[in-house]
């Protein structure tokens, strides 16, 4: 399909190996990160790698660990430098905030653990040596993390526009009208690997792999997940627009949330006005 | 369809309108690609998801992956100088990638490394545009209808793979060169790279199925010289 990645990776892999080797006499940037005060170290973080996370990532970071086989979804691979929980936009690095809370809370719905257990120390070091996998990390800085204005208190209007929005937007094409993950497009869904992924079933859960606050929440349809077919919608939406969708967003989901309430006490009377979203509706 | 003797220079010398002439200068190198082997069939794509796009075909779209034509021609193979012209002017003008009836049009665009790119959507229905870079960075954005142009540029050269998630049929790549003297084979498997200065050239064909293949070739002065390619084509 590419015939030319082959040198091209080969040209960056040896770059890469040039800079390593450059990098252990004289410590690049790539091998310190900053997370709340502390010092991240490559070097501290490789045997703490090799004991956690290698049998999944690789040894080599590359995804080919002994039980990478086994698992679905399988574990990111390192050295494309690509991640999906950013709070920077679509196509940036990550920062190494982003990467920590990432390996402290782990990706719900698959095999990444949570690692609370280790301590915020450990966790920055690993964040650093994450980071030696990708030559991206040195050719490339984090992207600058989007801005989110404060949240404006949910309202029903506001629910129906981010109703509107799911449906103009075409959410539902991949999620789903009721954001069961079973849009028309679901079944043909690949991630950037050529492996089947689903799109999130909002039914099934209160929490996301990129958190679980509305924060949260508005940061992943912002940015997009990329390496999956989760898209950024940043160029598309306003600041009041983004919240109007997370607070539909929530009504999808089995929580006793306000917007959960409020949705249900419109919906008992005013149920009827409403068109399905799909091919044809959405409008009130 | 579109005109695809886009040399890149000629492009912008019809932009930016340069003396009359300007064209002429230099040498050309123009030929011929086919194939041998088997080609896959061209398949007719099954856009029955997306009426909106059904409707904008008279007759079904086929896939466009491995266009061949008659005399063992194929179309949407780029040429282009890999080696001899480093240093040329770069090209300026916007290349347009358009999303139309569910397709990629042109199928194969090419463009220099840092030349503006913009994405249009035309069609009445969203998009998400994926370019599945491995050396530049990937993104992943949508394109709902009457979403204004995405303005892009890459940074390395590299032949990107680019998809849309949703309507999984659309398939197309960014190519992103080092030098301005490109050209895409028409049905015809023809191409022209024209303005070359007398050098030693490498010319080399890719075609997304069929591979890679290069030749040198000595230009002089305002000749025209032939060089032909014959890639080696593989069913599916
Ligand atoms: C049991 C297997 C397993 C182990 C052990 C494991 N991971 Fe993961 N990890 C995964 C999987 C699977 C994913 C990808 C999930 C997905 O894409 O949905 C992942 C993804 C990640 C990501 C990508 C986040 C993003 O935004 O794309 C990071 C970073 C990460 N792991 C770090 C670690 C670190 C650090 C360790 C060791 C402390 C570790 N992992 C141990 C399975 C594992
Ligand atoms: C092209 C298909 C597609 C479209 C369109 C799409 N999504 Fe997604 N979305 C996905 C896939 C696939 C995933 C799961 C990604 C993964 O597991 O890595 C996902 C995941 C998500 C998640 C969960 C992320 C997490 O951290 O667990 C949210 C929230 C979400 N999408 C919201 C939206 C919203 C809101 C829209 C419309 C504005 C939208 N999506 C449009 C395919 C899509």
């Amino acid at each position: 399909m590419r015939p030319f990645t082959g040198w091209l990776s080969l040209v960056s892999a040896c770059g890469a190996a040039l800079l390593l080797s450059g990098a252990t006499a004289l410590p690049g940037a790539a091998q310190q990160t900053h997370v709340a005060g502390k010092t991240g170290n490559a070097a501290r973080g490789k045997p703490l790698y090799t004991r956690y996370c290698a049998g999944c990532h690789g040894d080599e970071g590359d995804a080919q660990g002994e039980n990478a086989q086994w698992i679905d979804p399988k574990p990111r691979d390192f050295t494309l430098g690509v991640f999906k929980c950013r709070s920077t936009p679509s196509g940036a690095l990550p920062t190494d905030q982003d990467l920590f809370n990432t390996v402290t809370r782990g990706f719900v719905t698959t095999n990444m653990p949570p690692w609370v257990a280790l301590t915020p120390q450990n966790r920055v070091d690993l964040v650093a040596y994450i980071k030696t996998f990708s030559p991206r990390w040195r050719t490339a800085q984090a992207g600058r993390p989007i801005t989110i204005p404060p949240e404006p208190a949910p309202t029903i209007e506001g629910i129906l526009r981010g109703r509107e929005l799911f449906q103009n937007l075409e959410c539902w094409k991949c999620h789903g009208p009721a954001g069961h993950g079973d849009g028309p497009s679901a079944k043909t869904l690949t991630d950037s690997k050529d492996d089947p992924i689903r799109p999130y079933n909002f039914q099934t859960g209160t929490r996301f792999m990129c958190g679980e606050t509305n924060q949260d929440l508005y940061r992943i349809f912002m940015t997009g997940l990329d390496g999956s077919p989760m898209p950024s919608f940043a160029d598309q939406l306003q600041a009041n627009q983004a919240w109007d969708l997370v607070h539909f967003l929530r009504t999808l989901q089995p929580l006793h949330s306000p917007e959960a309430a409020m949705w249900r006490s419109w919906f008992s009377t005013h149920g009827r006005e409403l068109k399905p979203i799909g091919p044809e509706g959405g409008g009130q | 369809m579109i005109a695809r003797f886009t040399s890149v220079v000629a492009l912008v010398a019809m932009v930016s309108g340069p003396a009359p002439g300007h064209r002429a200068a230099g040498g050309t190198i123009s030929g011929k690609v086919t194939y041998t082997g088997t080609p896959p069939k061209a398949r007719p794509i099954d856009m029955s998801k997306e009426p909106s796009c059904v409707a904008q075909h008279a007759t079904p779209v086929t896939t466009q992956d491995a266009v061949t034509g008659a005399g063992n021609s194929v179309d949407y193979v780029v040429v282009y100088i890999s080696a001899g012209d480093e240093g040329a002017a770069a090209a300026t003008d916007t290349v347009r990638y358009e999303q139309k009836g569910c397709q990629y049009i042109p199928h194969v665009a090419v463009m220099q490394v840092h030349q503006p790119l913009a994405v249009l959507n035309d069609d009445p229905t969203s998009h998400n545009i994926h370019p599945l870079a491995k050396v530049n960075a990937e993104w992943n954005k949508s394109q709902p209808k009457g979403a204004p142009p995405i303005h892009t540029a890459w940074d390395q050269p590299e032949f990107i793979a680019v998809k849309c998630n949703v309507h999984p049929w659309m398939h197309g790549y960014f190519v992103v060169l080092k030098t301005p003297h490109s050209s895409i084979t028409d049905s015809t498997g023809a191409f022209k790279l024209e303005g070359l200065p007398a050098g030693k050239y490498t010319v080399t064909a890719w075609h997304e199925r069929f591979g890679t293949q290069s030749q040198e070739v000595t230009i002089a002065g305002s000749e025209t010289k032939t060089a032909n390619f014959v890639l080696t084509a593989r069913p599916y």
